[in-house]
């Protein structure tokens, strides 16, 4: 295997810069998914038949908290990245953690979120309005779900495997993972919460 | 038993008995055959868990043909029911399903597989890599494809096609309409499916812009790879929005939402629009790769570089990007105005300027050649005004105001049919034939090959021109019968004379493949066709390392210059080659995804959650796996070498 | 060689037929809009014949002037990038076309959208066609009568037909008076035509509906305006009223002949236009209480 010495570790090979091609073009294709939700959004914004409005059931504190929680955690990979960089395992995964933990947070407050929808009669059946919103906070609560198992398993290998080409590759392409989570969120943010809400 | 009754056909007839018998007894019949001649070892080790690209290629075209046979049987029963007046061969809902099933297997099943089959095998060849990007991912991409296939094959015999159309319009395609579990097949087969092809689309753009053999520039790229990458860009970019379309009509039918109902604020033209900003693009998905095909084809037989390579690759380019800004011209009918409709026809017609460039730059790359009648050859040459016919049609279509009469009658069907068979199935059958060698080391018999292409090209002209015909005579398209009053009689009668031609094109095809096994000679050399590309500058058929040593790249046809202007290819010394290990974990993570499409289909959310388990596991296994690739030795190298008799 | 003059007697085949002695209905129009159409058809057929028998005329030339078995054994090819000048032309010569069709496309299509030229100022007749599952309803809100399965309609006045679906979406198409327009369930789309010469013209959904698409075909008779106030006149004498019960009735799938009553069944249930758009008619009773919420369903 040929080894790149310049570079940061996770572009070492050239299957570990390959990867993180591939990484981006993947992003590439979820900035489409996530672009068809928030196109069929705008259009399904105003079906809310016989149901609620956004502005009826959207609660500003906990998205207020969500969006707070992520950009931290957002950070906080950051940190992780840059940890991992100048060779300190221990920081990196100290990191790591505080990332999973906020999102799980995270999780956890978009759990609350849709128990309140249910409970002011905003369900998937209600209307077209309410079945795009839950899609699409589903969807982007669906992949940090995702991203917390993936998370946790890069914590185990770095643990178990210290930096090697592999597991700092997975860790920077986490880390791109993570911070698109967060994009998506400030969009969500945006377009659904406070436009909804003005 | 209340379980069971789920499963039942809820429209069944004779035919479908038959093909459940037949489904049966294949399937019996393929398991004693590999218990008998102990085979399921060699099966397991050597296909079903390969990351090879090559045998992952091959593997979609074989699964591309069947499709081509499954969805060609649909076909003839279409034409057979409807080539008499008032016929009783098939009832309404029998020819629903095969209309839906016919288009659905065509484009996804058959000419998706058929072109990313194509790819895997060439285009590592053409820019002299080992192997794609990620091989362990080709084969999940495989491998899900064929899940979704088989997914939406089994659907005749348990539960019920779908019938609402490949378009699957909502709200036909909606619980209300369509209560079968028809359309959930739909919606998974192609979710599954579709899944793979995203993935190609990741695998290849990094494989084209990362692996190219040292010299080879994006503008030294042979034709071929260049629009193998333009495709997988817009598979990236246009896959997703199926998903999201499918996620929706999902939860319509099996959830209860109301996305595309006409209550509750639903919008039913929300999954015309979502179908087509995907559908569109995907025809370009479609006709690019084969554009590539007839580039290297049309090249090779006359003896010529390719003219004006750089305005080809231009127009692939923009066609790509235009091929996004006009799905509305699906359905002008559905009352957007003129303002809209007329943008959407412009930029519709916009497209002909690109596709022209290519015909004209084919064209000139005959002048002044040294063309070779060739099987391949011939479906290039019948692909040109076959196509240009097709396109000019297009043309027509695009015009909005004389759209309002050609949409949804068999002049659409005419026209769409007469750019995806010259184009796609010509391109498919003249890269396969032009390939073959490559593949299996022996080429295809000549001469039955052109009894077919003349079987297939006549057989297509007569199954297709009458309905542009009928089409402005008034014959709406899908349509199970018609009565004797309307005159359409005749030259329904004539296309289904022309499918008849074609099937016996088909059947001459697949005679010439156990022909030639059994005949033709082995020893065909390294360049059978006097080529022009880097594919052929390795041995037939291609060892498993592809190139025992890199080449280097000095032009877009380095084989040619190699060959004829003393360009040296291959500089390095051999070494040992490190390749990626098989893996078993694809095609058992495609098995559980197959198990959770089948699940949600009839809504069994035990056998989802247990088959999603098994897809995260396979996942967590791959994350945790430590697997560097193996070396193949070079003592290992210099003895295949030497089996190949070639020195390079 | 024999392909290329094989395709030319087809084209000629093709076009002979087209202009043959038994007009398609397409191209037998008996209305302003479907003659527009039908003249933007033969133009796009003559512009598109000359660009095929172009290509087909270059490609005998390319592959009977330099196959290989007309040439020396050791002929090579000359090598040839490209020619600036050559590959403008071929970029040129279809934007020209292009632009020009554009020109026809956009031109025709604002035509065949608004009334037709000469009827602007006359007052037209709408007819509220909707269709359920397989049949097609005609209502005439200002004659007070409603059919099925046939439409008649006085020559020489401007129609408005307005249109919409009682379940999946279907496209009302007169292939003689004009092209079609899809019917909707959430929303009324609207045709403009005019009938220039009594008949029968066969009309149908050309969009698949389901089971009975087929079968899912009306008649449309133009008559002369003495004539159409005569039936008018006629059917008020003869049809029974159509109640709320009996159209709930005619909903139901299936197939039906021709129906004629009195009354319309917009009286009970209104088109989706308006304050009631983006409302299922299906269940007009249920959605009584939640009009005031379709004021803000913005539906483009």
């Amino acid at each position: 295997m040929k080894l790149d010495k310049t570079g940061p570790l996770e572009y070492s090979t050239q299957q570990n810069q390959m990867n993180i091609l591939g990484f981006w073009i993947f992003l590439g294709a979820e900035i489409m998914l996530f672009g068809t939700l928030f196109a069929s959004y705008f259009t399904l914004e105003n079906g809310v038949g016989n149901g609620p409005t956004g502005a009826e059931i959207f609660e500003i504190a906990p998205v207020i908290w969500e969006t707070i929680i992520l950009l931290t955690s957002s950070f906080t990979i950051g940190l992780a990245v840059h940890a991992m960089r100048i060779n300190r395992k221990n920081a990196t995964l100290t990191f790591l953690a505080i990332t999973l933990v906020l999102g799980l947070a995270f999780l956890g407050i978009e759990i609350y979120e849709f128990t309140h929808y249910y409970h002011v009669g905003a369900t998937l059946q209600t209307s077209a309005f309410t079945a795009i919103l839950l899609t699409t906070l589903g969807t982007h609560g669906a992949h940090v779900t995702f991203g917390l198992f993936w998370g946790a398993f890069i914590f185990l290998q770095i643990k178990k495997r210290g930096f090697t080409p592999e597991t700092t590759n997975k860790s920077f392409i986490f880390s791109l993972y993570w911070h698109f989570l967060d994009v998506v969120w400030i969009f969500i943010f945006s377009f659904i919460y406070l436009k909804g809400l003005m | 038993m209340e379980f069971f009754e789920r499963f039942a056909i809820p429209h069944p007839s004779p035919l479908i008995y038959a093909s459940m018998v037949g489904i049966g007894l294949t399937v019996i019949a393929i398991v004693i055959g590999l218990t008998y001649f102990k085979k399921w070892g060699y099966l397991w080790r050597e296909w079903l868990t390969t990351v090879d690209h090559k045998r992952i290629g091959l593997m979609y075209i074989i699964s591309a043909i069947l499709m081509l046979f499954r969805g060609g049987v649909d076909g003839i029963m279409m034409r057979l029911q409807t080539a008499v007046p008032d016929n009783t061969f098939l009832d309404a809902q029998h020819y629903n399903e095969v209309f839906t099933t016919h288009g659905i297997v065509m484009i996804i099943f058959m000419a998706m597989a058929f072109i990313i089959g194509m790819m895997n095998f060439v285009v590592p060849l053409q820019i002299g890599a080992r192997d794609v990007a990620f091989p362990r991912l080709n084969a999940i991409s495989f491998w899900l494809y064929f899940a979704g296939a088989m997914l939406f094959n089994i659907s005749f015999v348990i539960g019920g096609s779908p019938d609402a159309g490949w378009t699957n319009y909502f709200p036909l395609a909606g619980t209300d309409f369509s209560q079968s579990v028809g359309v959930n097949y739909y919606m998974w087969a192609l979710q599954i499916s579709g899944l793979g092809t995203l993935m190609t689309g990741i695998n290849f753009i990094v494989t084209i812009l990362k692996m190219r053999a040292p010299g080879m520039t994006l503008m030294k790229m042979p034709m071929f790879t260049w629009s193998a990458l333009i495709t997988n860009v817009i598979i990236v970019f246009a896959f997703p929005v199926l998903t999201i379309a499918l996620l929706m009509g999902t939860f319509d039918r099996q959830f209860g939402t109301h996305f595309f109902a006409s209550t509750n604020g639903g919008m039913d033209m929300l999954w015309a629009n979502l179908f087509w900003v995907w559908g569109h693009p995907e025809v370009y998905i479609l006709i690019l790769p084969a554009f590539g095909v007839y580039s290297e084809v049309i090249a090779t037989f006359s003896s010529r570089n390719l003219y004006g390579y750089k305005s080809m690759v231009g127009s692939m380019v923009l066609i790509s990007f235009m091929s996004f800004l006009v799905w509305v011209h699906h359905f002008f009918t559905m009352g957007h105005g003129p303002l809209v409709n007329g943008i959407f026809s412009v930029t519709t017609m916009a497209i002909a300027v690109p596709t022209g460039i290519k015909i004209f730059n084919w064209l000139l790359t005959m002048w002044k050649g040294k063309i070779r009648f060739t099987v391949p050859m011939l479906y290039s040459i019948g692909f040109i005004p076959l196509f240009t016919i097709g396109g000019v049609t297009g043309v027509m279509l695009a015009i909005a105001s004389a759209d309002y009469q050609y949409h949804n009658t068999m002049f659409l069907v005419a026209h769409f049919h007469n750019v995806i068979i010259p184009g796609v199935v010509f391109a498919m059958l003249a890269g396969l034939t032009y390939w073959w060698p490559k593949m299996f080391g022996f080429m295809l018999n000549e001469r039955i090959g052109k009894w077919g292409f003349w079987f297939l090209s006549i057989g297509f002209c007569l199954a297709f021109f009458p309905m542009y015909i009928t089409g402005l005579d008034g014959q709406a398209r899908r349509m199970f019968t018609y009565s004797a009053e309307t005159g359409f009689g005749p030259l329904n009668m004539v296309s289904f004379i022309g499918a008849a031609l074609m099937a016996i094109a088909f059947i001459l095809i697949v005679y010439n493949v156990y022909y030639s096994f059994r005949y033709a000679p082995r020893n065909v050399g390294q360049d059978p066709w006097d080529a022009r590309s880097l594919e052929w500058a390795t041995h037939n058929p291609v060892p498993e390392y592809n190139f025992a040593v890199t080449p280097e790249v000095n032009s877009s046809q380095a084989f040619w210059d190699s060959k004829k202007n003393n360009h040296q290819l291959f500089k390095e010394k051999r070494s040992k080659i490190h390749m990626p290990n098989n893996s078993g974990v694809p095609v058992i993570m495609a098995g559980f995804f197959f198990v959770f499409g089948f699940s949600f289909v009839f809504s069994i959310w035990i056998g989802v959650i247990i088959a999603a388990l098994g897809i995260f596991a396979c996942m967590a296994y791959r994350t945790f796996e430590n697997d560097h690739g193996r070396y193949i030795s070079l003592k290992e190298i210099e003895e295949t070498e030497k089996k190949y008799g070639g020195a390079k | 060689m024999k392909v290329k003059l094989g395709l030319i007697l087809i084209m000629m085949f093709i076009s002979s037929i087209l202009a043959g002695c038994e007009p398609l209905l397409v191209l037998n129009p008996k209305g302003p809009q479907a003659e527009t159409t039908a003249n933007v058809i033969w133009i796009s057929i003559f512009t598109m014949a000359v660009i095929v028998i172009v290509v087909i005329t270059l490609l005998i030339i390319m592959v009977y002037k330099y196959r290989a078995s007309k040439q020396s054994e050791d002929y090579e090819p000359p090598h040839i990038e490209g020619n600036p000048l050559v590959e403008t032309i071929i970029v040129a010569i279809p934007v020209i076309i292009v632009i020009f069709l554009s020109i026809v496309s956009v031109k025709s299509t604002y035509e065949v959208e608004s009334v037709p030229e000469g009827y602007e100022n006359e007052d037209p007749l709408v007819i509220y066609a909707s269709s359920s599952n397989w049949k097609w309803h005609f209502s005439y809100p200002e004659q007070d009568i409603e059919t099925v399965n046939y439409v008649i309609m006085p020559t020489n006045r401007p129609i408005e037909f307005r249109l919409y679906s009682y379940g999946p979406i279907t496209s009302f198409w007169i292939p003689q008076l004009a092209g079609q327009k899809y019917a909707m369930a959430d929303m009324v789309t609207k045709i403009n035509l005019v009938a220039e010469t009594p008949g029968d013209y066969p009309g149908r959904n050309a969009n698949f509906s389901g089971e009975g698409f087929a079968k899912n075909s009306f008649v449309a008779t133009a008559l002369t305006p003495e004539e159409f106030d005569k039936w008018i006149d006629e059917i008020h004498s003869t049809a029974e009223p159509l109640t709320e019960e009996e159209f709930d009735q005619l909903l139901e799938p299936g197939h039906l002949g021709q129906l004629t009553f009195t009354g319309t069944h917009l009286e009970f249930a209104p088109a989706p236009e308006g304050e009631h758009a983006g409302h299922h008619h299906g269940t007009s009773e249920d959605d009584n209480d939640n009009e005031n919420h379709s004021n803000s369903l913005i539906i483009k």
